[in-house]
């Protein structure tokens, strides 16, 4: 049996929302990915903020989409879903684990962002190093900065020969 | 036509300010998907798309915030697809024909380069909202600015044939590069309240950015005091754009309600 709505508090919510994976990286949750940003009750009703990786993300909506499922077979009716820009969507949200779980799907996890204080000197600097999932090599080749979506970008391993995605650090 | 000027109020200057900002996106991107699938290696292909889907992601939020501030529960969906021509307001530079890859690039790079000085500054508007979108959009605009800086570098110091071919769509583009700085009532009424960025304070330093890439990538700088065309932003456009809209409303248009099922 479902669990009426007035015993629902704001934790099943976000125990609900955290089985919802992304549809493009399907190893990781929404949660884990940082996109959904807060729940709250007000009156009897939940706000659900979310924000997207990307502004062009055409993920957000399959996202909306799975999570007004996930409520409504779990028989809550009263919540909205509201996106958020207040805070600007960082690959520093994702947790080390996480990280860890994108390596082994074969992603090569983004790093720690550095300051973007001075970019446009930036520009002519060196590449960074990104490591290989499959090899752990880093004598690695950037070939686009842009992958199957937005969020990725590709990359050569010149040990491995393997081609792969490595999660943009943004 | 009244000759009378009415008085803009700020609700209104914002609503404008935000659809200017919007429709340059969109038309850009539109453009830009046009490559899809037409890209000259597979990895450009993805990257153009990519780059087009972050357009229109942009354009999406300024219209969504466009319609919030206007209040008249419209949907971003109607200032897309069911406004003409006359009603759009966006530069001229971005409903310019695609052109090869090298005309592509020169527009995208001038483009790139001018939304970075811009967001740097839009990202600390007086208006959390609005703040907000414009420091998500910055972090995609340096990714646009890096990948179009880099071609040019490519294709001006590639080929002859590359060289010639990009040095001729920065000349045929020049033009419409003064109207990117274009200021107007709309512009000065924002300003007062931190609502809006003065173009003026960054144009040397778009000059400068500009210049130091075109002569890197060993290309002639064409002449900045030349004639400059403009117009866009009273929705006087070249007739590039109605062939587009046409293409981009056609399908809404016919069927004004449809869903997908």
């Amino acid at each position: 049996m479902h669990k009426t709505l007035f015993k629902y508090n704001e934790k099943d919510i976000w125990k609900l929302l955290s089985e919802i994976t992304d549809p493009e990286i399907p190893v990781l949750t929404i949660v884990e990915l940082g996109i959904a940003r807060s729940v709250e009750k007000k009156d009897d009703k939940f706000i659900i903020k979310i924000t997207p990786t990307y502004s062009g993300c055409p993920a957000m909506a399959a996202i909306e989409n799975e999570i007004d499922k996930k409520l409504h077979l779990n028989g809550i009716q009263k919540y909205e879903v509201k996106k958020d820009f207040s805070e600007t969507w960082t690959t520093d949200w994702i947790p080390e684990e996480a990280k860890k779980k994108l390596k082994e799907y074969g992603i090569s996890p983004p790093g720690k962002t550095e300051s973007d204080e001075d970019f446009l000197n930036n520009l002519k600097g060196e590449q960074k190093e990104v490591a290989c999932p499959y090899c752990g090599s880093t004598n690695t080749k950037l070939q686009s900065k842009f992958g199957s979506t937005a969020c990725k970008a590709q990359y050569y391993c010149l040990d491995c020969e393997e081609p792969f995605e490595h999660f943009k650090c943004i | 036509m009244s000759t009378q000027t009415k008085t803009l109020t700020k609700q209104e200057a914002l609503f404008e300010y935000l659809i200017r900002l919007a429709d340059d996106r969109l038309i850009l991107g539109h453009r830009l998907s046009e490559w899809c699938g037409h890209g000259p290696i597979l990895e450009e292909d993805i990257a153009l798309a990519n780059i087009s889907l972050d357009y229109i992601g942009h354009a999406a939020s300024l219209y969504e915030y466009a319609v919030e501030i206007e209040g008249e529960d419209r949907h971003r969906d109607d200032l897309v697809y069911f406004r003409n021509d006359v009603e759009y307001k966006n530069l001229k530079l971005v409903e310019l024909p695609k052109g090869d890859f090298g005309y592509t690039i020169a527009r995208q790079f001038l483009f790139s380069a001018f939304s970075y000085f811009l967001y740097e500054r839009l990202a600390n508007i007086e208006d959390e909202q609005f703040s907000g979108m414009a420091k998500k959009h910055l972090k995609e605009v340096k990714y646009h600015l890096r990948h179009s800086r880099e071609w040019v570098f490519r294709l001006g110091d590639g080929t002859e044939e590359s060289h010639q071919r990009i040095q001729e769509a920065f000349n045929d583009l020049w033009t419409y590069t003064e109207e990117l700085f274009y200021m107007d009532e709309v512009d000065e009424l924002l300003l007062a309240d931190g609502l809006s960025v003065d173009t003026r304070i960054f144009k040397d330093d778009w000059k400068q950015l500009v210049s130091d890439v075109l002569n890197e990538a060993t290309l002639d700088v064409p002449d900045f005091d030349q004639y400059m065309a403009e117009g866009g932003r009273k929705g006087l456009h070249t007739e590039h754009l109605g062939h587009l809209l046409a293409e981009m409303q056609h399908l809404r248009r016919s069927y004004p309600n449809a869903k997908w099922e």
